[in-house]
């Protein structure tokens, strides 16, 4: 493990991100963007993980921050989906672009 | 070559490709596949890095549990049209360009990064130590004192547990499942 180093994992972690990015950024429905979500969490938990293993100082700090990390997540999913089926419902459409009603 | 090497090889490709295919593919029912495979490679990388109970808990809770909710967003939401909603040409462009300059900047950044001190063992801190910092106790012999202070400064570091973060999320955990079933309830469908 020791040759591997810390650098790879980072790389993995700055393309995970990259991939939530452009996805939020990009995608039309609604549920799309919150699989974004999702990727950029999970590279975030990459990192943490990575650096608690390469970095003696924070070996339980980066496993304990990654539980908490995926137990918000479970929790963000959860609403975001609630409000996104009620926008379905009054909306009857999950695009995101026709999410417009506060626009000035 | 050593077997961590090609092991992490493999799965880096693996969740690289799958992320790309969340990003690239129209169908949000095929987005939702990729991702099973991104948090599947994701969890096996945790267990590569020696932290098992990480990696259970990704799978748990990613696969078992977030993963199954979106699907189930899916479901309840995707039909004719909406399944494949088309984002224009060029907006895909810019944003492809934009994640390009990003994930090359991070990863220059990253390897500018000097860890201060290697470490000696080879293992982290497994389940009985992780449940007990949950719990409030006290890790008494930190591994390691605090890194990326000036040099003369050793403090020692403060002996620490996470027992209020870990009230406060499973707290956090439980209002929000409420009020994800109450803002979710059936309701009368308004005619618009």
């Amino acid at each position: 493990m020791t040759e591997l180093g810390l650098q790879p994992f980072l790389a993995l972690s700055a393309f995970l991100f990259a991939c939530g990015v452009v996805c939020i950024a990009s995608k039309r429905n609604a549920i799309g963007v919150l699989m974004g979500v999702e990727l950029v969490l999970n590279a975030a938990n990459v990192n943490l993980v990575a650096f608690a293993r390469y970095n003696p100082a924070f070996q339980l700090e980066g496993q304990v921050f990654t539980l908490l990390v995926i137990v918000l997540a479970a929790a963000e999913a959860a609403v975001a989906l609630a409000i996104i089926l009620n926008f379905y419902n009054n909306h009857a459409t999950v695009d995101v672009d026709q999410a417009d009603e506060l626009k000035g | 070559m050593s077997l961590p090497v090609v092991l992490f090889a493999l799965l880096a490709t693996v969740t690289a490709v799958s992320a790309l295919g969340v990003v690239l593919s129209r169908n949000v029912v095929r987005m939702a596949v990729w991702l099973l495979f991104t948090l599947i490679g994701v969890s096996l990388l945790y267990l590569l890095l020696g932290a098992e109970f990480v990696g259970a808990a990704q799978l748990i809770v990613y696969v078992g549990g977030t993963l199954v909710l979106l699907v189930f967003g899916v479901m309840l939401t995707a039909q004719g049209p909406l399944r494949e909603l088309r984002t224009p040409a060029a907006q895909l462009v810019v944003g492809g360009i934009l994640g390009a300059i990003l994930v090359s900047l991070l990863i220059v950044v990253s390897y500018h990064i000097v860890l201060p001190n290697p470490p000696e063992q080879d293992k982290l801190p497994g389940v009985a130590s992780l449940g007990l910092a949950f719990l409030g106790v006290t890790e008494t012999n930190p591994p390691a004192a605090l890194t990326g202070l000036p040099e003369g400064t050793r403090v020692a570091r403060t002996p620490v547990a996470y027992l209020l973060p870990f009230e406060i999320v499973s707290v956090h955990l439980l209002v929000v499942l409420i009020g994800a079933a109450y803002l979710a309830r059936a309701k009368r469908r308004v005619q618009s």
